[in-house]
C-alpha cells in the first residue's frame, strides 16, 4: 500500500497534539474562522488558482466600469469621469449596430442549425455499425481535424477556395460552373465559416452522444428485437429518447453562446472584400478597442454582448426546465 | 415469418445507406488533409493545373527545404515549444491543486469556491479590461503573458474534480490522516500518483491549446522574437507573406508565386505534425476526457 509513504511516525505524534490544541482554542470563535483553520491546507492548495482568477478574471470585471466612464489612461479606471450610458447609446445608434447584430446572430444561428444535428446523426449511424474496425477508422479520422489550429484551418480554406487554382473551383469547373471567389464575396462568408466548422468539429462533437448511447440499457434493445423492430425503429424509439437529455443540455449551452462567434476564425477569414458580412461583434470589439484605442466604447459593446448571453442562457434554461425537465441548474 | 423477411430487408437497406453515408463522411474529412500532404511534395505547376488528385506528381522537397531555411519558422517553433511546455506545466499544477480541495466533500469552502469559478465561465471582463490588467502587471509584450493567461480553465478543473471524486475514496484520506498525514503530503504522495490518467488528459487538452494559441499573441505580443508559430503561420498562409530567407534567391514573380504555393502546403504539415503524430497514440485519453466531462455534476 502506498499509504505507508504517509506513515511518518515522527511527525505523527506532534501533529496530532497540534490539531487537538488548535481545536480547543478555536471552539469559541466564529464558524468561518474555525473552518478556515480546519481546512487551511486545502485553502492553501487552492490559493494559486484563486489568485489567478482574482487577477485575470475578477480584476477585469472591476474594470468593466469603464463602459460607463470616459476612460483616460492617466487618471486610471477609478479616476475617469462617469458618463452613464453614453457609450451604449452611441453603439445602439451607430450604423454598425444592426449590421453587427445581423452578422453575429446570422452566423450563429446558421452554425447551430447546421452544426447541432450532424454530430447526433453521426453518433446514431456509428452506433449501428457492427464492423468494429470501420467504426474505429471513421472515429479516428473524423476526430482529427478538431486539433488543427484555426490559423491552419483558415490557411487551408484560402488554398482550397482560391478562385485561381483551388480544388473546389477546379471541381466546380468540371460541371461548367464559373470560378467563384468564395472569400472575396460577402454572400459566401457565412457558409464558409459554418461548413468549415462542421468539417472540423462534427466528429468530435459526436463523442458525447456515443457516450450517451453506450449508457442505454441493453435490455431495451433485446426487447425491441423480440418485438420485431427494424433498425430505423430502434433508433427512433430507443436511441433518440436515450440521448435526448444530453442533446437538450448541449442545446441550452449553445444557445447561451449565440452571441459568441469565435473571434479567431472570423478575424482570420476577414478581408476588405467580405467585411460587410464578416464583421461580427467580436472582431469589431477588437478593432475599436485595440486598433483604435477607444477603450470605453469597446468595453461597452463587450458588456452588452455578455449581458445578452446571460439573458439568453437563463431564459433557455428556464424554458427547457418547464418543457423537458432538463436544465443546467 | 413475413415480417421477419421484411425486417431483414429493411435493415439491409439501412446498413447499405449507413455504410455509404459514413464512408462519404470519412472521405470528406480525410481528403483535404491527404491532399495537403501530397500537394506539399508535388510540383506546384501540377497542383495548380489540377493534375494532383490521388498521388503526388513529380515529387520535390523544395518547399520543405525553403521552410527549414527560414529563421522565422525556427524561432516560432522554439517559442511555441517553450510556451507549450512551461504553460502546460503551470496549467497542470494549478488545476490539480484546486481540483483536489474541490473534490473533498468535507471541505468547507467547496460550495463557495465552485461558484467563484463558475461565475467566470459566464461572465468576464472582456477584451479591454483584461488588456488593461495585463498592462498594469507589465505582462504586455512579455514572455510570461503566453503562459500565465489562461493558466486555469474552469472546464478542466471540473473534469479533474469529477475524476478525483470518483477515484479517491474519502476514507483513504481519513485513514492516512490518522497516521498523521497532512493534506499536502496526501496530495503529493497519494492523489497525484493515482491521477495519472486525468493528468494525461489535461496535458493533452492544455498542451494542444498552447500549441494552437493565436489570439493571445496577436493581442499582447509586439516583439517578433517572442512570436509563436501560429503568428508566423498566419503571415505565410493568410497574409501571403513568404519572405526573404524563403524567397531570397527567387527573382521572377511567376516563380515566386509557384514556390509560394508549395511553401504553404509544407508549412501546414510542419506546423501540424507534432499534434497529428501524437494524436493517434493518445486518442484514447482525449475521448476519456470528454467522457469524464460529460458526467459532471
Amino acid at each position: 500500500m502506498k499509504k505507508e509513504t504517509c506513515y511518518m511516525q515522527s511527525i505523527q505524534t506532534t501533529k496530532r497534539r497540534k490539531t487537538f490544541s488548535s481545536l480547543k482554542k478555536v471552539k469559541r470563535k466564529n464558524p468561518f474562522l474555525k473552518s478556515l483553520k480546519k481546512d487551511y491546507q486545502l485553502y492553501l492548495l487552492a490559493l494559486p488558482a484563486i489568485i489567478y482568477f482574482i487577477l485575470f478574471h475578477y480584476w477585469p470585471m472591476y474594470g468593466v466600469q469603464i463602459a460607463f466612464k470616459d476612460f483616460i489612461a492617466v487618471k486610471g479606471i477609478t479616476g475617469s469621469p462617469w458618463v452613464g450610458f453614453k457609450h451604449f447609446e452611441r453603439f445602439f445608434k451607430s450604423f454598425q449596430f444592426w449590421r453587427l447584430m445581423k452578422n453575429t446572430i446570422g452566423v450563429s444561428l446558421y452554425q447551430l442549425i447546421a452544426g447541432f444535428p450532424i454530430p447526433i446523426i453521426m453518433a446514431l449511424l456509428l452506433n449501428q455499425t457492427k464492423n468494429k474496425r470501420f467504426k474505429k477508422t471513421v472515429q479516428t479520422v473524423t476526430y482529427a481535424p478538431h486539433f488543427i489550429s484555426v490559423v491552419v484551418l483558415t490557411g487551408m480554406l484560402y488554398i482550397f477556395l482560391s478562385p485561381r487554382n483551388g480544388i473546389i473551383n477546379q471541381f466546380l469547373s468540371l460541371f461548367g460552373i464559373d470560378s467563384i471567389f468564395f472569400l472575396g464575396d460577402p454572400k459566401y462568408f457565412k457558409s464558409v465559416f459554418v461548413w468549415s466548422g462542421v468539417w472540423q468539429n462534427a466528429g468530435w462533437g459526436s463523442i458525447i452522444y456515443l457516450a450517451a448511447l453506450s449508457g442505454i440499457n441493453p435490455e431495451l434493445y433485446e426487447a425491441a428485437k423480440v418485438d420485431g423492430a427494424t433498425k430505423l425503429r430502434t433508433i427512433w424509439h430507443i436511441d433518440i429518447p436515450g440521448i435526448m437529455p444530453t442533446a437538450v443540455i448541449l442545446l441550452i449551452m449553445n444557445v447561451g453562446k449565440i452571441m459568441n462567434v469565435g473571434f479567431q476564425k472570423a478575424y482570420l477569414l476577414q478581408n476588405s472584400l467580405n467585411v460587410e458580412s464578416s464583421e461580427i461583434i467580436a472582431t469589431y470589439i477588437y478593432k475599436i478597442g485595440l486598433l483604435q484605442s477607444q477603450y470605453s466604447y469597446s468595453t461597452a459593446i463587450g458588456l452588452f454582448n455578455t449581458v445578452i448571453n446571460i439573458i439568453l442562457l437563463v431564459s433557455v434554461n428556464k424554458i427547457s426546465k418547464i418543457v423537458s425537465d432538463t436544465s443546467l441548474w | 415469418m413475413k415480417s421477419k423477411i421484411k425486417r431483414s430487408k429493411e435493415d439491409l437497406t439501412f446498413d447499405i445507406i449507413n455504410y455509404t453515408v459514413l464512408t462519404l463522411i470519412l472521405v470528406i474529412v480525410a481528403y483535404p488533409l491527404y491532399f495537403i500532404v501530397i500537394a506539399s511534395i508535388s510540383d506546384p505547376d501540377a497542383v495548380n493545373n489540377g493534375l494532383v488528385w490521388l498521388l503526388p506528381v513529380d515529387i520535390t522537397v523544395e518547399g520543405y527545404k525553403r521552410i527549414f531555411q527560414d529563421v522565422r519558422i525556427w524561432t516560432g517553433y522554439k517559442n511555441t515549444f517553450l510556451y507549450t511546455i512551461v504553460g502546460t506545466f503551470i496549467n497542470i499544477t494549478l488545476t490539480m491543486m484546486i481540483a483536489y480541495p474541490l473534490s473533498r466533500k468535507d471541505f468547507s469552502g467547496r460550495r463557495f469556491l465552485m461558484i467563484f469559478l463558475l461565475i467566470t465561465m459566464y461572465f468576464n471582463g472582456g477584451l479591454i479590461p483584461t488588456y488593461l490588467v495585463v498592462k498594469n502587471l507589465h505582462l504586455n509584450d512579455n514572455w510570461w503573458v503566453m503562459v500565465i493567461l489562461g493558466a486555469v480553465s474552469v472546464y478542466n478543473v471540473i473534469i479533474a474534480r469529477t475524476f478525483l471524486q470518483n477515484t479517491i475514496p474519502e476514507e483513504l484520506y481519513e485513514a492516512a490522516s490518522i497516521d498523521g498525514c497532512s493534506h499536502f503530503l496526501f496530495f503529493i504522495k497519494m492523489v497525484l500518483p493515482l491521477s495519472k490518467a486525468i493528468i494525461a488528459v489535461l496535458t493533452l487538452y492544455y498542451g494542444i491549446g498552447h500549441w494552437n494559441e493565436f489570439m493571445r499573441a496577436l493581442i499582447y505580443l509586439r516583439d517578433e522574437k517572442l512570436y509563436p508559430l501560429q503568428i508566423i503561420l498566419r503571415s505565410i498562409l493568410v497574409q501571403n507573406m513568404s519572405q526573404d530567407p524563403m524567397m531570397g534567391d527567387v527573382e521572377d514573380a511567376v516563380e515566386m508565386a509557384r514556390i509560394g504555393e508549395l511553401i504553404k502546403y509544407g508549412v501546414i504539415i510542419v506546423a501540424s505534425v507534432p499534434v497529428l503524430l501524437l494524436y493517434p497514440l493518445l486518442q484514447k485519453y482525449f475521448v476519456q476526457g470528454v467522457m469524464i466531462g460529460s458526467v459532471k455534476g
